[in-house]
């Protein structure tokens, strides 16, 4: 089996790291074969949940940091947003679809999360604050015999 | 591409041109600003072209409602035309086509307006 493949970034808390987020993020989906519209969902669910760590989490206070991280296992791409605020459940979260929120200027991004990639959890960081998970399935090849297969 | 929006006006109608991303920062505010100052100075019916908008994030989305919000505040109406797929397809993920009008192009859209 192939050895995990790991990428680590800290990201300052300001607004640039979500761009930057974003642009590395969609540069190694595309690396890892992913189609176009895949890629920009990537970028998309990553550049929202920067947002929610530099807005939410960390309350763009420049002194925490932003922990951007991509693996890859033989299914999945997997991207972890970690931030240094206090912590959320997804169950404490509105629901941006119900009649009365469709009028909020908010409280969308994880809802946009969710729905660009395969698999989104929340849990405790390392010291204390969110880890968004987000993964996303590897696109089908198909090999030298003809075969589809997963990367 | 950072955010443009030129405003032109056909009868009374203020028409704003788009280009670029309605993303966090420059984007969203300058969307805000727009809508203020032609609110302000008494436009009622307003029209967004977001035909070269091909980028709108969470942000962006969260601006279009509260131009929306405030031009109904102020009893007038706000339109958008021209949607590109991806921001058709926010649209529609985000059930804001039950919100916001969307008129087949800018001549059905001119005369939709009360």
């Amino acid at each position: 089996m192939a050895a995990t493949q790991r990428l680590e970034v800290t990201l300052e808390t300001q607004l640039e790291s979500v761009d930057l987020a974003e642009n590395i993020v969609m540069r190694v989906a595309e690396a890892a074969g992913f189609g176009e519209d895949d890629i920009h969902k990537l970028g998309m669910a990553v550049r929202e949940g920067v947002i929610n760590a530099y807005n939410y989490g960390n309350c763009q206070d420049r002194r925490k940091k932003i922990l951007l991280g991509v693996e890859f296992d033989p299914e999945k791409m997997v991207v972890h947003i970690i931030d240094e605020g206090r912590g959320f459940e997804l169950t404490e979260v509105a629901d941006p679809l119900a009649e009365e929120n469709l009028l909020r200027t908010s409280g969308r991004g994880l809802f946009l999360m969710r729905a660009f990639t395969d698999e989104m959890t929340v849990q405790r960081g390392p010291h204390g604050g969110a880890d968004l998970m987000m993964a996303k399935k590897l696109p089908h090849r198909v090999s030298g015999n003809g075969q589809s297969q997963s990367e | 591409m950072p955010l443009q929006g030129t405003c032109r006006e056909i009868g009374d109608v203020a028409i704003i041109d788009f280009s670029g991303k309605i993303t966090l920062g420059e984007g969203s505010a300058m969307v805000r600003r727009m809508i203020r100052e032609l609110v302000d100075k008494g436009h009622r019916k307003i029209l967004f072209n977001l035909g070269d908008v091909d980028y709108i994030d969470s942000s962006g989305i969260g601006e279009l409602v509260g131009a929306y919000t405030t031009v109904r505040g102020a009893s007038g109406e706000l339109k958008l035309v021209h949607l590109t797929r991806r921001v058709h397809d926010l649209m529609q993920i985000t059930r804001l086509f039950t919100v916001f009008d969307v008129p087949a192009d800018e001549s059905t859209a001119l005369r939709s307006f009360r």
